[in-house]
């Protein structure tokens, strides 16, 4: 079973493409979009277990960084990049997206969404850094260094020029819309393009 | 398949091939000593060749003739093993230059004499090409698989370089593209501690049997140091004195790390020829992948279908990981399959003959992938 995120990216992605995730965990969406779909799979991953992970089920993954290994890649490699839940734990978030589009057509960014009402309760309410069941960490231990919210992520596209071809919004497995997302939704998806590509 | 005399253990074939060296000369015949585990599949396809490092040989997972010892590799090449013999033709042949019956300066020129000095200088793509005569002798077109840790993972990626069609799957472990200053400077000593032993003789020590053993010792201590970390050493030896109880204020091994390097010294000059020393280092110095490409190494595999796979190791700083970085950045500029991972180890270069049950899910799981059954 995917995790809802990557199943609404895994049901995306045009079949026999090339496909980049970056940060891709265990390879769980690498693995399933290869034998689902014949992606060329591909995966870049920060921690050293779950690159052996990805070795060990035979996918092609490299040990590196989000924020200083992208570079590496050559323009246009790849149909997709996906990034998923890793947008808030990049240094710069702002220039990974665009190192996303610069290495692929189109970029999938999904990441959990700060301003969903529960958080905003914690917060608001409790006078604390929200621990969720969808933001388990705590402030101290948290690998979330960029808490983003859905409307701020629209912001930033509209900022850098950045065409939206997809995008989804899920609490829990449901689905949100677009309108109701900044509030409800507990994650956003988006499907990115560089305008005028 | 039937018993077919070019397979098993301990096999020797001499070629009449003309193997044209990098150095300009013509290597003729060639003479190939090799082993090989498992069976090949009647469609040839499951072929897996190990190329060894610089003082290892084709007994990667046999009793070593010299020294009586298992093969260097026992633990990882074998049924049921993470290269799996019951799955995989494993091949493993004696680097050119070598000592262990491969065409080196100890074996016969042609006036029957030992080659010694007068071996030509050979380069790791020319190991990889003599390799490419024995896999036609041995009717594989086309390996599953090229393996190899430092000086053999070199290989694998000359191989992957110059034969792209030949390899399926290239596992390079704890290696380089190219040989450092710093690497070609430990070499050096070791070299000069050969050569500055009066036994050496210009290399012509052969028919009395009285090599620089001396200088072998000392060129193979100083290198067994690089392939150690400085953690591994403290563990294991410490500062603690050797068979005594206080400093003896003489020249003795008065320290365990002393008495282990000079027994590790000692030991090699039983198993290796002095002169292979000095010619699989400098073939090691001469390797720089990119520079046999135009200086840039991505074009060493532009257009490649192989995968590839680079494993280093934490504590390895013979060959430390951001070697393994740069081979991938370029395959990853030829738009080549790769994986690379950084795995943890106290070990230093040495790691990979050692127990790491992770490299072993690594290297099953990636030689295993697009295998047959």
């Amino acid at each position: 079973m995917l995790r809802p995120d990557l199943a609404v990216i895994a049901d995306a992605v045009r079949a026999g493409s090339r496909v980049l995730d970056v940060g891709c965990g265990d390879g769980a969406l690498l693995h399933h979009l290869r034998r689902a779909k014949g992606v060329d799979a591909r995966g870049l991953e920060i921690d050293p277990a779950n690159v052996s992970a990805c070795v060990a089920r035979g996918l092609s993954v490299i040990q590196g960084d989000a924020d200083s290994d992208l570079v590496d890649y050559p323009h246009a490699a790849f149909d997709y990049a996906i990034l998923s839940q890793t947008l808030q734990t990049t240094k710069r978030p702002d220039l990974v997206v665009d190192s996303l589009l610069r290495i692929a057509h189109q970029a999938f960014v999904s990441f959990p969404n700060f301003a969903q009402w529960r958080i905003r309760l914690a917060l608001a309410f409790g006078g604390r850094m929200p621990v969720t069941r969808q933001l388990p960490a705590r402030w101290y231990d948290t690998p979330n260094i960029h808490h983003v919210t859905i409307d701020d992520f629209r912001s930033l596209l509209a900022e850098r020029d950045i065409a939206i071809d997809g995008q989804w919004f899920l609490s829990g497995e449901r689905r949100r819309s677009a309108a109701a997302a900044n509030l409800f939704a507990d994650h956003g998806i988006f499907l990115l393009r560089r305008n005028g590509k | 398949m039937q018993e077919d005399a070019r397979f098993g253990l301990d096999r020797q074939v001499t070629l009449p091939a003309q193997l044209k060296l990098d150095c300009g000369q013509i290597l003729s015949p060639v003479t190939l000593a090799y082993e090989s585990y498992g069976t090949l599949n009647p469609d040839k396809s499951n072929a897996i060749l190990i190329c060894h490092a610089l003082t290892g040989d084709q007994h990667v997972a046999s009793t070593h003739p010299k020294t009586g010892k298992p093969g260097w590799w026992t633990r990882m090449v074998g049924p049921g093993k993470p290269i799996d013999t019951n799955r995989f033709c494993v091949i493993a042949a004696n680097a050119i230059g070598g000592c262990m019956g491969s065409s080196g300066p100890e074996t016969p020129a042609a006036d029957g004499a030992p080659w010694a000095m007068r071996f030509p200088v050979v380069t790791i793509s020319d190991m990889a090409r003599s390799q490419t005569l024995l896999m036609d002798y041995l009717g594989i077109e086309k390996l599953h698989a090229v393996v190899g840790g430092s000086m053999g993972g070199m290989q694998a990626l000359a191989w992957a370089a110059h034969f792209p069609t030949r390899v399926g799957a290239a596992l390079i472990i704890a290696s380089t593209a190219r040989h450092s200053a710093q690497n070609i400077a430990f070499h050096e000593v070791g070299r000069q501690a050969i050569m500055a032993d009066p036994n050496w003789r210009h290399g012509n020590y052969y028919a009395d049997g009285q090599g620089p053993a001396a200088g072998l010792a000392v060129a193979r201590m100083a290198a067994h140091i690089t392939y150690l970390s400085e953690h591994g050493l403290t563990e294991k030896f410490g500062r603690r004195l050797q068979g005594r109880d206080a400093k003896s204020f003489g020249f003795d091994a008065d320290f365990q790390v002393e008495s282990y390097l000079r027994h590790q010294g000692l030991s090699f000059t039983d198993r290796f020829d002095a002169n292979s020393y000095l010619y699989i280092t400098r073939a090691i110095d001469y390797f720089d992948l990119a520079e046999e490409f135009g200086g840039h190494l991505a074009h060493a595999f532009r257009g490649t279908r192989t995968r590839f796979c680079l494993v280093s190791f934490d504590s390895d700083w013979l060959y430390p990981t951001s070697e393994s970085r740069s081979i991938a950045h370029a395959l990853n500029a030829a738009g080549a399959q790769v994986s690379a991972v950084e795995l943890s180890s106290p070990f230093g270069h040495d790691a990979f003959f050692l127990d790491l049950p992770e490299f072993d899910r690594v290297v099953a799981g990636f030689l295993n992938m697009g295998a047959d059954g």
